[in-house]
């Protein structure tokens, strides 16, 4: 339906112009934004400090969460709004498994990788539940992912009783904190692994072009061979993974969990870091880097803002801003108006 | 072939599903009286006490459980007096929501029920004043909790509420005690304008002003430890100095210290940050045991018991002497709690 103009490297210049924007920003208002020192953490291992660290710290979960919704987004044409519901639930069911019945273990009841892929079953089958809805009962995708969003909170606390678990051990920390002996922080690390991942997926396996062809036009992909409601579905239970992994960074952080706040209006930020990413929020053709490094500039916008001390509740108000600027940016009668501007000045130049 | 594959995998799909949500079921324990949390109207009610032959009906409208600790705690209290199972003689009946419209409509059902008293924890403050009436002809009794209402005090028998403004007051005049040879401050407020925001901030920023100290950054987490955690970490890349964090929950705390903890800044007794939370919860409370904060001020969410007076009163004819009933709070400091504090008020 809506045939995109942009080929892949001119789309990438959209999140890479929002970045120099912010970039030049911060040089010329405070040039030590960019410090980054080597210092140690109240265990003694080594830890890299600056903003440029925090960045790459907190933008890492949005990263992972752009992969699964820019998938989604480009096949079904419609966004998933339950991931922040999802990740209470994840978050929940590691907290479980990891806390058994009591709510304050000394140690963990379980190895943390059980209780991780525990999360990740779960978290996959809550996203095929959305999927069978978009897929399979044709329900609107934001429609559809409304349950979710609606009932995730209270399911993720009913998974512990109302109580909220609490985590003393330390090996528990690494994964939203710092391996001890590297000073990355993990959930970058953790992020780069997805990344990869994906684009190993995307480049040896058709996931990407059946994706890109359903997004497309289903019945013409269904004329070709391939399934759309399937790749649809898949596209969900994929976000579904992505919410698991970013679910353990988010209780690793603080080895606790709050139902009713934890990863509060993240599906709103991934949706935008796949605006920002130039992708088609109709769905179609997609850019994953582009999404992944709008993920980043998200960050550093909401960093930048902490920086200059703007209200944490105003914060929404400046993204609003942006994607406002992003979506009439793409509508298709300014980009008429663009190109013909581009023409017109362009001719000009040849007559002069 | 492959449409019946695929129906085939549809249904797998939905059972596979459904096995989860019965999995999610099960494991939430056999507390049928908290199971309809977000479900709006839904009401549960509690079988009569045995023994006694005439029981106090009592409706309750509290909000989600799953708000906070504080409201779990607050739930939890309320059960154990008037849930099932009590031995105090009351019949009571439990109606959950965060929205105003709903918890109207089960306050209007709980009437025609004909319950003998509405207990009471609005969402919102206003339009309340068109039930109540009605309450006040079928002649049920409404006490408010936790919450007031904008309307006419002659519309309900007691309000059980906290002072925010005191609790506040009282944790800046502990700071006030500690006598810091400076005071720069990180102020990290909750939601703006809810009253335990209003309350908390209000009591620091007088103190501050009255007394020369500085507050280095002032900022709103909206309770949210994430982005408490941000905030701090921001105050530290950008090499600003402060040996004080006033954080209005004890969720916000967490966040500061976990940013600390990154720094290698330390806090607590002794140390070189100054740790203040509020609301009491158990792991906060314990954190004070183990000097690793310094200030916790109570947000008491027990009030079941003092209800369970105001309707002893009300039963036996006598008038009440205030209307407006103010909690106790504490507020804990790191140097004197005791396990058996931990033990007692910690949620």
């Amino acid at each position: 339906m809506s045939k995109k103009k942009f080929n892949f490297d001119k789309q990438l210049l959209i999140p890479i112009a929002a970045l120099v924007a912010l970039v030049l920003f911060n040089l010329i208002v405070d040039p030590s934004f960019f410090k980054v020192t080597l210092g140690t953490n109240s265990s003694g291992n080594p830890v890299l400090n600056g903003y440029l660290i925090t960045i790459l710290d907190y933008g890492s979960e949005l990263a992972i969460l752009a992969i699964g919704m820019t998938l989604v987004t480009a096949a079904s044409g419609g966004q998933d709004i339950s991931v922040g519901a999802a990740i209470a639930i994840s978050g929940s069911v590691i907290l479980k498994v990891l806390c058994g019945s009591n709510t304050r273990p000394e140690t963990l009841q379980a190895p943390i990788i059980v209780a991780f892929l525990v999360a990740c079953v779960v978290s996959m089958l809550f996203g095929a539940f959305n999927g069978v809805l978009v897929a399979y009962f044709k329900i609107q995708p934001m429609v559809a992912t409304l349950i979710l969003f609606t009932a995730g909170r209270s399911i993720g606390a009913w998974i512990n009783n109302n109580e909220l678990p609490v985590i003393s051990d330390e090996s528990f920390t690494y994964f939203g904190g710092y391996i001890p002996g590297i000073p990355i922080p993990t959930p970058f690390l953790i992020a780069a692994v997805c990344v990869i991942v994906i684009m190993l997926v995307l480049k040896f396996t058709t996931l990407g072009l059946y994706t890109q062809s359903v997004g497309i036009n289903g019945s013409s992909s269904r004329l070709n061979g391939i399934n759309p409601e399937f790749v649809k579905f898949l596209t969900f239970v994929i976000l579904g993974l992505c919410v698991a992994v970013t679910g353990l960074i988010k209780v690793s952080r603080l080895s606790t969990i709050n139902y009713s706040v934890i990863a509060k209006d993240i599906e709103m930020d991934a949706i935008l870091a796949v605006a920002l990413g130039g992708n088609s929020l109709g769905g179609g053709k997609f850019n994953m880097m582009a999404s992944v490094l709008g993920a980043y500039v998200i960050q550093f916008l909401t960093t930048t803002l902490y920086k200059m001390e703007v209200s944490a509740s105003a914060l929404p108000a400046y993204k609003a801003i942006v994607v406002i600027l992003l979506v009439v940016l793409s509508t298709p009668v300014v980009r008429k108006k663009l190109d013909k501007l581009k023409r017109k000045l362009f001719a000009k130049k040849e007559v002069a | 072939m492959k449409k019946y594959g695929k129906k085939i995998v549809t249904l797998a799909l939905s059972a596979a599903m459904a096995l989860g949500m019965t999995a999610c079921g099960g494991s939430s324990d056999k507390k049928e009286t908290t199971a309809a949390p977000s479900g709006g109207g839904e009401t549960t009610t509690a079988a009569p006490a045995a023994s006694s032959g005439e029981a106090i009906k009592v409706g309750i409208i509290n909000n989600d459980p799953n708000e906070s600790g504080y409201r779990t705690a607050n739930d939890k209290d309320l059960q154990a007096m008037f849930g099932p199972g009590n031995a105090n003689g009351y019949e009571g009946s439990f109606a959950y929501s965060l929205k105003n419209d709903e918890q109207i409509a089960a306050a209007q059902k709980f009437i025609q029920d004909g319950v003998d008293y509405l207990l009471l924890s609005a969402a919102d403050t206003a339009g309340w004043d068109g039930v109540l009436k009605d309450a006040q002809t079928a002649g049920v009794k409404v006490i408010l909790f936790d919450r007031t209402i904008d309307a006419d005090p002659s519309l309900y028998e007691a309000s059980i509420v906290s002072d925010m403004d005191k609790e506040g007051q009282k944790a800046a005049d502990w700071l006030e005690s500690q006598k810091l040879s400076e005071y720069n401050i990180i102020h990290i407020q909750g939601v703006m304008g809810s009253a335990a925001q209003k309350g908390r901030s209000g009591a620091l920023v007088d103190k501050a002003n009255a007394n020369g100290w500085t507050i280095v950054e002032e900022q709103t987490a909206e309770w949210n430890a994430e982005k408490a955690q941000q905030i701090v970490q921001s105050a530290i890349d950008a090499g600003k100095k402060f040996n004080v964090i006033y954080a209005e929950n004890d969720d916000m705390a967490k966040g500061a210290v976990a940013a600390l903890d990154k720094a290698n800044i330390s806090h607590g007794v002794g140390k070189d940050v100054v740790v203040m939370g509020f609301d009491c919860n158990k792991w906060a409370l314990e954190e004070l045991l183990a000097q690793n904060w310094n200030y916790d001020g109570q947000c008491n969410p027990f009030q079941a018991k003092y209800i369970d007076e105001v309707i002893k009163k009300l039963e036996a004819g006598e008038t009440l002497s205030e209307k407006t009933i103010i909690m106790d709070e504490k507020g804990f400091d790191a140097t004197t709690i005791t396990q058996q504090d931990v033990d007692d008020y910690g949620i």
